[in-house]
């Protein structure tokens, strides 16, 4: 069952007098549960799409339906409650508030879906222990190693309980050890909660971690592989 | 949707964050509110002066000024041909719907001595009614009557500084006092009445009967003389009607001709005290909109840092609107911070303000009054300055793009 559908997506920014193809129609479908590394070179058109999926930005063509609403003709708040409640952003530099508690940063996607406060603390000291990081909910983020970072990135990502996280070049700034342990909780979180994992990688390492692999190259997708894995 | 507390608490850590630049930004907001609190402490107490004077000299007042002498070409000013008498004051009473009381008046001043103490005080001679005309109740004792009046009795009533200065703390009742070298008993003190518009002391006087100090002290030019007649009208409404009863009335008695200017001035004090009492307004207006430019100022300061603010923060507006944060989330977040900078200034500055215009009180002397509503006027100004100001910076912060935004560095 899809979850996500792509049909024959462009998107051309102006740049002056110059039109960029960004992406030059892209086709695809992701099925719930499915775990996905896109790759190519920068200026392959990945980084847009990821920000396509992510409704955070539309395509200029072309249709994106996720879980059967098509984003195509949604205002900036519909867009920003879709990404409340459908998806779970991880970034390559964590992008947590600063000067703000572990737990508060957790909590935020569930500030703006208007949750009440004492279901808030619940619901992300429960996303903390997912992660790992039980009873480190008061530190804040300069307390924390990189792999501690994104580990709360990954909780904030989870507390809403979105179908859907978008992770781009998530052990980017990571040591290949912290890298790991930060992928294991990926693939935990997707065969065991059957969360959609689309993940941006330059690493084949990382990759490997996947279950389907789609390279982009020129704003086009040149190869889309499942790779055979328990 | 929208969560007042936690955006509170979001507001509240931005602010502490950069204590410094809040403090600062706030000052502009503490300066302006405590400027317009003090300035209108400053009119108002004034304007309550003024009114104070205006029924310390009697309500609905009018007085009665004796013409002007003109000797050989010259004219010699108000008052210094004597037409008035006590007969004119008997015949305003009886005659003029609009008035309800006349009190004449014959004065001068006279040494006045009490044991081996002695005083130069203003010797009033006039009738029961004055004590009514002036709105000027006794401390102690009783009025005199109209049978002394009748009778040129020695008998007297002191003021205030006349008692302080004869008797000290002693009980001046009933005691013999001699002004001009006659015998006067004292029969009642006036109430103290404090200074008078012009910053004369009122509490200086002595009032006596009015023929006793025509027939005693004084002497007349002609029977029955009196130097001013002053009159209460029945209402603020009567002035005008009184005024006008009184000329035809006193230009019938005076033998005026149709052509010839009257031989007697009417003066309505009232109304020149309200005149007084209107530009003290208008000046408190003045100075309350002087300060509120200062917190106007404060408000563009305001503005000022949360334009800075918010292009500091670009990347976290970006983080909030990728996780959820809705247009008027973030709004409200920067509108909510941009208030509690000026509502906490508000609070400060009233503050200030309060205390400001106790120390102008003791320093210059001048009454100030704090008003609620002046408090009021400047909390909900700068309340209304806070989201004024604060709702450009809210507005370009809301239009972000927040995949620009989350780039941001």
């Amino acid at each position: 069952m899809p979850i996500i559908e792509a049909k024959d997506i462009t998107k051309v920014y102006r740049l002056g007098d110059i039109d960029l193809h960004a992406l030059r129609g892209v086709s695809l479908t992701i099925d719930r549960g499915e775990f996905v590394a896109i790759m190519g070179p920068s200026g392959s058109g990945k980084s847009t799409f990821m920000n396509i999926l992510g409704c955070l930005d539309k395509p200029s063509n072309g249709e994106y339906i996720l879980e059967d609403i098509d984003i195509g003709n949604l205002d900036r708040d519909k867009l920003a409650a879709i990404r409340n409640k459908k998806i779970g952003f991880v970034f390559q530099g964590f992008n947590l508030l600063p000067r703000t508690s572990a737990i508060e940063n957790v909590e935020l996607p569930l500030l703006y879906d208007g949750i009440p406060a004492r279901e808030r603390r619940e619901k992300a000291l429960e996303a903390l222990n997912k992660v790992g990081l039980e009873g480190r909910g008061d530190h804040h983020p300069n307390q924390f190693s990189g792999g501690q970072q994104q580990r709360v990135a990954i909780a904030r990502a989870l507390v809403n309980n979105a179908p859907i996280i978008l992770a781009d070049e998530p052990t980017g700034n990571l040591d290949t050890k912290t890298s790991a342990e930060i992928m294991e909780i990926f693939v935990k979180l997707n065969t065991q909660s059957n969360i959609t994992i689309i993940l941006v990688t330059h690493e084949n390492d990382i990759a490997a971690y996947s279950r389907r692999i789609i390279k982009f190259l020129d704003g086009k997708v040149v190869s889309d592989e499942r790779t055979v894995k328990a | 949707m929208i969560n007042i507390p936690s955006t509170l608490r979001i507001s509240f850590r931005a602010l502490r964050v950069n204590k410094m630049r809040s403090a600062l930004t706030m000052l502009g907001i503490i300066i302006g509110v405590g400027a317009v609190i003090a300035m209108l402490a400053v009119g108002t107490g004034a304007t309550k002066r003024i009114a104070e004077q205006i029924s310390s000299m009697g309500s609905n007042l009018l007085i009665i000024l004796p013409g002007a002498t003109t000797a050989g070409g010259v004219r010699m000013g108000a008052g210094t041909q004597p037409t008035l008498s006590v007969a004119d004051a008997e015949a305003i009473q009886r005659e003029c719907p609009a008035v309800q009381d006349v009190a004449p008046v014959l004065n001068g001043v006279a040494q006045v001595i009490y044991g081996h103490q002695n005083w130069s005080t203003g010797v009033v001679g006039t009738t029961p009614s004055m004590l009514t005309v002036r709105d000027w109740p006794l401390a102690a004792g009783r009025p005199f009557t109209e049978q002394d009046v009748k009778s040129a009795t020695k008998v007297c009533l002191l003021g205030q500084t006349v008692v302080d200065n004869l008797f000290g703390d002693m009980d001046p009742i009933g005691q013999f006092i001699r002004i001009k070298n006659l015998p006067f008993t004292v029969i009642g003190v006036l109430a103290r009445k404090g200074q008078s518009a012009q910053g004369q002391d009122q509490d200086d006087t002595i009032y006596v009967p009015v023929t006793t100090a025509q027939k005693k002290l004084f002497g007349t030019s002609f029977p029955g003389m009196v130097r001013i007649i002053m009159v209460k009208a029945k209402s603020t409404e009567d002035l005008a009607p009184a005024e006008k009863q009184m000329n035809e009335l006193l230009r019938q008695r005076h033998h005026i001709g149709q052509n010839q200017e009257n031989d007697f001035t009417v003066r309505n004090l009232t109304q020149l005290m309200q005149t007084a009492e209107q530009s003290t307004k208008v000046m408190t207006l003045l100075l309350g909109a002087i300060a509120s430019v200062s917190l106007l100022v404060g408000g563009i300061g305001i503005m000022n840092i949360m334009l800075v603010s918010v292009t500091e923060r670009t990347r976290e507006i970006g983080i909030r609107m990728a996780i959820g944060a809705k247009t008027w989330d973030i709004r409200l977040q920067f509108i909510i911070e941009a208030l509690t900078l000026s509502l906490i200034g508000g609070i400060a500055g009233i503050i200030l303000g309060i205390s400001g215009s106790k120390i102008i009180s003791a320093l210059a002397g001048w009454s100030t009054i704090i008003s609620p509503f002046s408090i009021l006027l400047a909390f909900g100004f700068s309340g209304i300055v806070g989201i004024f100001f604060g709702f450009y910076p809210a507005y370009k912060a809301s239009l972000l793009d927040p995949i620009e935004a989350l780039r941001y560095e």
